[in-house]
């Protein structure tokens, strides 16, 4: 079996996330150069969403920081291999008004972005949602398109959703293309012990077992 | 948060008891009714969870506030919900329990909550159909959710968010023999590593539960400054035929919380009831309605429970 790859150690990590930082600064201050007064929330998607999140909060000083947890709001409850556990959704204070702008760390299919969507809908009534993903692997399976990348592993431009920016350093490099049944996962401090992003090989059927640590899937849905 | 085993399954399609949960199963249960609280305070109180699956309560016995606690929990989760009473229904013509049992079977549904005056009726069911069946008390056996939601409710008053209960006791009062409450608190409390003592009339307290773990004591001035939590049993007309005891007013002398009582108690001592109240009896009114009465926490708590047991037997594999 082919070993895992580290696509962005610490320092890789850190750029990519001050990238979505500043991208997310000037959404603000676009918006507000147009006369938009509404507060802003960053809201992330556990289990890595909710802590890239937190960590862009401290630079972009947002109005408001919740955490989605969207186990109850999955379309694919019934076929998941494993537990999944449902955590609280930490949202205290009213949607209703707000820039949202929604963070996860790894976008894939779309699925738990519409799972998000959804359970921000059933919360309250944001003004516009924003949606920033650490990395974008491509392969989605619906109409989702993220308005921030930091690194965008969706392969030729053609297969990339349209509009969405990539910003920074991402694409470009040979050594960043990701092979469909790859998985890449996020790490992020302190959730886990270091801050990378890495490709893992193909799971065999001996491996299954390695897949259970998080509930959402740690090569993101 | 407790950190569980990565590889922890739950893999109960039943909810019969809390006998045949293992400590882990019943943190596992509490910690996701942790993350179905907010459902009820947000703008929608609503989540897709069981959409598209129906769940049916069964009661052959009466009961409001545990068929309307099913009944929200379920209809929270988006499932469709049918009720069954024994009355105004086919078992009043006659029909057994399998019969009623297969009937619903083929209609679809997927969860059960079963409530039946005979102990083992849930089990009995759970082995002949295909559906989860949910135990909400079954004679004098078992009322797994009321444990739960009995130790969710403790372990957010003490501030145990590891739900490990070491160091913490809870006196269970009243008429131990007949509880079904009783007994799904003594199996998930020692589990959870609580000290349990139970107190009663010696007439209502049987002393096989002290191979349960349990203290066994009658009289409960002696417990008052022992216990974090009292646990006061509703007393039971329609399970005693009088003989238990001699008269209401004894038994409110000896067995039921007052003010006098409390106040020897520990300052952070809470007193916590299962419902419905039968006030001057084992639970005085000033008690009842004071800051150290966890009965309305009770009944909010036990949505919590009730929708985090349906998602968990629905989703076991």
């Amino acid at each position: 079996m082919p070993p895992m790859r580290v696509l962005a150690d610490e320092k890789r990590v850190d750029d990519l996330v001050q990238d979505l930082s500043q991208a997310v600064c000037d959404d603000m201050s676009h918006a507000r150069a147009q006369g938009d007064s509404a507060k802003w929330a960053i809201i992330g998607i556990r289990s890595r969403g909710d802590v890239l999140a937190k960590r862009l909060a401290t630079t972009v000083k947002p109005d408001l920081v919740g955490t989605l947890d969207i186990t109850l709001y999955r379309d694919d409850l019934s076929e998941v291999a494993s537990q999944p556990i449902v955590r609280p959704t930490e949202i205290p204070f009213s949607l209703d008004g707000l820039n949202v702008v929604l963070v996860d760390d790894v976008l894939m299919t779309g699925r738990s972005v519409r799972a998000a969507l959804q359970l921000l809908m059933d919360l309250g009534r944001p003004k516009r949602v924003w949606l920033i993903v650490l990395v974008d692997r491509g392969q989605r399976e619906l109409p989702i398109a993220p308005d921030h990348v930091a690194l965008d592993l969706s392969g030729s431009a053609a297969h990339r959703a349209s509009g969405s920016q990539t910003i920074g350093r991402g694409g470009g490099e040979l050594a960043d293309t990701v092979a469909p049944d790859e998985r890449v996962t996020v790490k992020l401090k302190p959730t886990d012990s270091e801050d990378a992003i890495q490709i893992h090989p193909a799971r065999s059927a001996s491996t299954s077992s390695m897949t259970t640590s998080t509930p959402q899937g740690a090569g993101g849905t | 948060m407790t950190q569980l085993d990565s590889d922890y399954r739950w893999h109960h399609k039943h909810l019969l008891g809390l006998e045949e949960l293992s400590a882990d199963d019943i943190r596992f249960a509490l910690q996701t009714a942790l993350g179905f609280e907010d459902v009820s305070t947000r703008s929608v109180k609503k989540v897709p969870a069981l959409r598209g699956k129906v769940v049916a309560n069964l009661f052959f016995e009466d009961s409001t506030r545990t068929r309307m606690s099913f009944e929200l929990a379920a209809s929270r989760m988006s499932a469709d919900v049918l009720n069954f009473s024994s009355k105004g229904s086919s078992v009043s013509k006659g029909e057994t329990l399998a019969d009623t049992a297969r009937t619903i079977e083929a209609m679809g549904v997927d969860v059960c909550v079963l409530r039946h005056h005979l102990s083992g009726a849930a089990e009995q069911l759970s082995r002949r159909v295909k559906f989860s069946v949910v135990n909400a008390g079954d004679g004098q056996h078992e009322h797994p959710t009321q444990g739960l939601l009995d130790m969710f409710t403790l372990a957010k008053r003490f501030g145990r968010d590891d739900f490990d209960f070491t160091g913490l006791t809870v006196a269970i009062v009243g008429d131990i023999a007949h509880s079904r409450v009783a007994r799904s608190n003594v199996h998930g409390l020692i589990k959870l590593g609580a000290r349990v003592i139970l107190v009663g009339p010696p007439t209502l307290l049987p002393r096989s539960f002290a191979d349960l773990g349990c203290e066994l004591s009658n009289r409960l001035d002696d417990v008052l400054p022992r216990a974090d939590a009292f646990n006061m049993l509703r007393v039971q007309f329609e399970r005693l035929g009088g003989q238990a005891f001699p008269s209401l007013r004894e038994y409110a002398t000896f067995y039921g919380m007052n003010s006098r009582r409390l106040a020897c108690a520990k300052p952070t001592a809470i007193v916590m009831h299962p419902g419905p109240m039968n006030r001057g009896i084992e639970i005085e009114s000033a008690v009842a309605d004071g800051p150290r009465s966890t009965y309305l926490e009770q009944v909010t708590n036990g949505l919590a429970v009730r929708m985090a047991v349906l998602f968990l037997v629905t989703s076991a594999k």
